[in-house]
């Protein structure tokens, strides 16, 4: 047990807290012996990795764990035990005293009352306000969290609103009662770097307004340099360090937390070593060239369709990889589902190996099939969950008649060896298995029929940090061994930096800029890949300070 | 919104015309003479004559099946070839007898149904969820005739509390009327609202563990706006589109009912007429039972849409 620098006047302190879920009769820990505090004003952040118990530790303090949970020894608020709290006297403190900002503002939010409905309902829960009042204070919240136009959107439902709105008008309601604690688990989570940005912007400017004491759960070392005091790193339900933030960085003492910084992919100079220029073929033998694609999404009967990709070119050569990245919504899934037909292209033409997929017949198509593959983003549900994963893995074999029965069993055990899974585990089914464990059977599975083109749409990103750090190394290994081309699509640039020679830059649809990926990462051409850059955290404080320097200059 | 009102209620306009026409045509395939055959082998031609300019068969075609169109719009559904009385002379107060028990019954087990599957949720995997599950699996699998059956040989004979079949109007004797709805309405109800909880509890459970139903605690509300306003509310988009779905069961289930308990209603106006061949009244029947139906799954819409902001910008 670690007891850190435990603040003066603590608002909130959790003392040796343990969380026990019963489940089928048996009592799990989950938490085990959690001691942590927050003072006014400061900010703490909660870090960990799936598993860890930090939204559990911050669920106890409301009390909004489920009914099969058993919490003891404390959390003290203000001098007041909070558990074994009555119903009305923990009411009367939720929401009011202590506020909790929510991961996914989309279901966070009940979709059928507008944003401004659950915002007045925050406020009049406590204090007996007439309508108006509470209407005219919740046009003020949204003002104060830059939602625009706040006397319309005040009658916006959730799903009218983009992402960061939402998760602005969750912030609104939370800071609706002033309180003196806020519990932020994972706000950002579900948002892109650029708008993250502007979200940690607008708590670290709460905090200074309101002067209330922020927990803040996360995984992201890059929003916790950004925005923590203190850090409290978790692991399996135990507090193993608690340090503030300066030093956690600069000088971490437990090895996990070492491990934990380590595996953050930053953008460091150096990068990925550059392929021998004769590997990389750089005029003729392109694997993919993508010219002047469009995919348009059809409107419903008389209405205009949704043009998802404007005019998109580009090329990766033999043995190369292209990082595609761009914010939600700026097509760079769509064009990785046009590649594999998932989604037809309207205009242009998408060349795999010297052919054109868009123009051949079905039949001419299933040839080439076996050429590319495609890694999907959510290992969980893009294995069969019926199939063992040995079966998995050969199925495209099987689908294209690669080989008889034993060669196939032998070249599964082969793979299973080469993505680093025992090759015993071939009878396992996909819930037996790790979410680490499960994508490296996806790659296992893209790799079957050796490809020359692999699309992997954001592999990683439903992994935790050092499960994505083994997962990309591996990916790495494999590419430099196999010397397969791969068009990487991701959000995150310092995965991509680490993965890819060249990277395109995806806005709305259109290539914006493209190029060696130093070059793009290093000396940004556009504004957008600069913001967009600026926007991505980076896990050390004093950088971190210096990059939210930046911008704000160029978020003006 | 403006949108989905025009198109939906084009689209009820064309599925009563489609109704209209199917109902047209049904009299005219009827293999032979459709005259003849209600008529008998018996009859002679000009008894048939007869019935046939009755039911405008000796006009042309397109003659026919535009008057069809014309008499019906006026209100005229034609004259029952048995009792030789208009039919819109009998089926409105058979219809309004029908829809009496069918509305009835459809309050009572959504009332019924929702509270229960309320408690069932709210207390789920307690001793009370248990008892409403297995009888609701009661509710469903038992027949209507056997409910009927049943019920009416407790409260009617065994312990005689309730009236038997003897159907008193509700402006003769409105007590006596009340009475003798009392076990059709709950025959009727049974299976629908165990339908309706098993729907609710379902649906509850659900949105008992979603994020919005945390959020609504953590902010500080009082448990029961929580379940109230927060995880029954959503619940109740699934319930109410598969109500308009249970309530096209209930007016099947009707025509038992009615049999059961000797209520004046549609179904025995059909049942007699269907044993009879008498088709103006099977075409007014089925007509106004499509009617109800096409309207029902309107009203629906609407109300799933008023509840549903999401469905709007779909």
């Amino acid at each position: 047990m670690t007891t850190g620098t435990i603040p003066s006047d603590p608002i909130l302190s959790v003392e040796r807290l343990s969380v026990d879920f019963q489940i089928a009769g048996e009592w799990t820990p989950a938490v085990k012996d959690v001691s942590f505090s927050v003072a006014k004003g400061e900010v703490v952040a909660l870090v960990g990795e799936s598993g860890s118990g930090k939204s559990v530790s911050s669920m106890s303090v409301l009390g909004l764990l489920a009914p099969n949970a058993r919490r003891h020894d404390s959390i003290r608020f203000g001098g007041t035990e909070m558990l074994g709290l009555g119903e009305e006297a923990l009411r009367a403190i939720r929401g009011r005293r202590i506020a909790m900002i929510f991961q996914e503002p989309m279901t966070a939010l009940n979709p059928v009352y507008t944003i401004g409905e659950q915002i007045i309902e925050a406020i009049q829960c406590h204090e007996p306000v007439p309508a108006a009042e509470a209407r005219a204070r919740t046009l003020e919240l949204l003002k104060k969290v830059g939602i625009p136009e706040p006397e319309r959107r005040i009658h916006s439902y959730p799903h009218q609103l983009s992402g960061g709105q939402r998760q602005r008008a969750m912030i609104a309601m939370a800071i609706s009662g002033s309180p003196e604690v806020i519990i932020a688990d994972e706000p950002t989570t579900a948002l892109d770097v650029t708008v993250q940005a502007e979200i940690l912007e607008l708590l670290r400017r709460l905090r200074e307004d309101l002067g209330s004491a922020v927990v803040i759960i996360t995984h992201d070392m890059g929003v916790v340099a950004d925005l923590a005091d203190r850090v409290v790193v978790m692991r399996q339900g135990e507090v193993v360090e608690e340090a503030p933030v300066a030093r956690l960085f600069s000088e971490p003492r437990h090895e996990y937390t070492r491990k934990l910084l380590a595996a953050v992919p930053r953008q460091e100079p150096g990068g990925h070593a550059e392929p021998d220029a004769a590997t990389t073929g750089a005029g003729g033998g392109a694997t993919l060239r993508v010219a002047d694609l469009e995919v348009e999404y059809p409107g419903r009967l008389g209405r205009k369709g949704f043009k998802a990709v404007h005019g998109v070119s580009f090329t990766i050569g033999k043995g190369r990889v292209l990082g595609l990245v761009g914010e939600s919504g700026s097509g760079k899934s769509t064009i990785g589902r046009a590649m594999v037909g998932l989604v037809r292209a309207s205009a242009g033409t998408i060349e795999i190996c010297g052919q054109d997929v868009t123009s051949l017949r079905p039949k001419e198509l299933r040839g080439l099939r076996r050429k590319y593959s495609m890694v999907f983003q959510d290992p969980g549900s893009s294995l069969n969950p019926r199939l063992s994963i040995g079966d998995s893995i050969a199925a495209p074999m099987i689908v294209n008649r690669y080989a008889d029965r034993r060669a196939v069993h032998e070249r599964v055990l082969n793979l299973l060896d080469q993505v680093e899974l025992p090759t015993s585990w071939a009878d396992r089914f996909p819930h037996e298995l790790s979410g680490g464990q499960r994508q490296r059977v996806g790659i296992a599975r893209a790799l079957a029929l050796d490809p020359e083109l692999l699309i992997a749409d954001e592999p990683t990103s439903a992994l935790d940090v050092s499960v994505q750090a083994t997962v990309l190394r591996l990916f790495q290994e494999l590419q430099d061994r196999l010397g397969f081309s791969c068009l990487f699509i991701s959000h995150d640039l310092g995965v991509v930096e680490l993965l890819s020679h060249d990277v395109a830059v995806l806005q709305h649809g259109r290539l914006v800029e493209s190029g060696p990926a130093r070059d793009v990462l290093r000396d940004p051409r556009t504004e957008y890949t600069r913001r967009l850059i600026a926007a991505a955290p980076v896990p050390d404080p004093v950088e971190q300070a210096e990059r939210r320097r930046l911008w704000r200059e160029t978020a003006r | 919104m403006r949108r989905f009102l025009v198109r939906r209620f084009t689209q009820a306009i064309v599925q009563l015309l489609l109704v209209g026409s199917i109902v047209f045509f049904l009299a005219r395939l009827i293999p032979g003479d459709p005259a003849r055959a209600a008529l008998g082998e018996a009859a002679t031609e000009e008894q048939v004559a007869l019935t046939r300019a009755a039911m405008h068969l000796d006009e042309p075609f397109l003659g026919q099946f535009f008057g069809f169109w014309v008499r019906l719009l006026q209100g005229d559904l034609g004259t029952s070839l048995i009792s030789g009385r208009a039919v819109m002379q009998d089926l409105p107060s058979r219809l309004g007898n029908s829809l009496e028990l069918v509305l009835l019954a459809l309050a009572v087990s959504l009332v019924a149904g929702i509270a229960l599957g309320r408690v069932a949720a709210t207390r789920a995997d307690k001793p009370s969820d248990h008892v409403l599950v297995a009888g609701s699996i009661f509710g469903i699998s038992l027949p209507v005739f056997v409910v009927g059956t049943l019920l009416l040989l407790v409260f009617a004979v065994l312990i005689p509390i309730l009236p038997p079949r003897r159907f008193a109007s509700p402006l003769d004797d409105p007590v006596a009327h009340l009475q003798i709805l009392v076990l059709p309405v709950v025959t009727l109800a049974a299976a629908s609202c165990a339908v309706i909880t098993r729907m609710t509890r379902a649906a509850m459970l659900e949105t008992l563990n979603a994020d919005y139903v945390r959020t609504a605690r953590a902010k500080g509300l009082v448990e029961k706006r929580v379940i109230k306003r927060h995880a029954l509310r959503t619940a109740m988009l699934p319930v109410v589109s598969m109500t308009t779905v249970e309530l096209t069961t209930l007016i099947g289930s009707t025509v038992l009912v009615e049999t059961i308990f000797g209520w004046p209603g549609m179904s025995s106006l059909l049942m007699n007429a269907v044993g009879q061949r008498d088709y103006p009244v099977i075409q007014a029947v089925v007509l106004a039972a499509a009617t109800i139906v096409i309207l029902v799954n309107l009203v629906g819409d609407l109300v799933v849409r008023a509840l549903d902001p999401r469905a709007e910008d779909n």
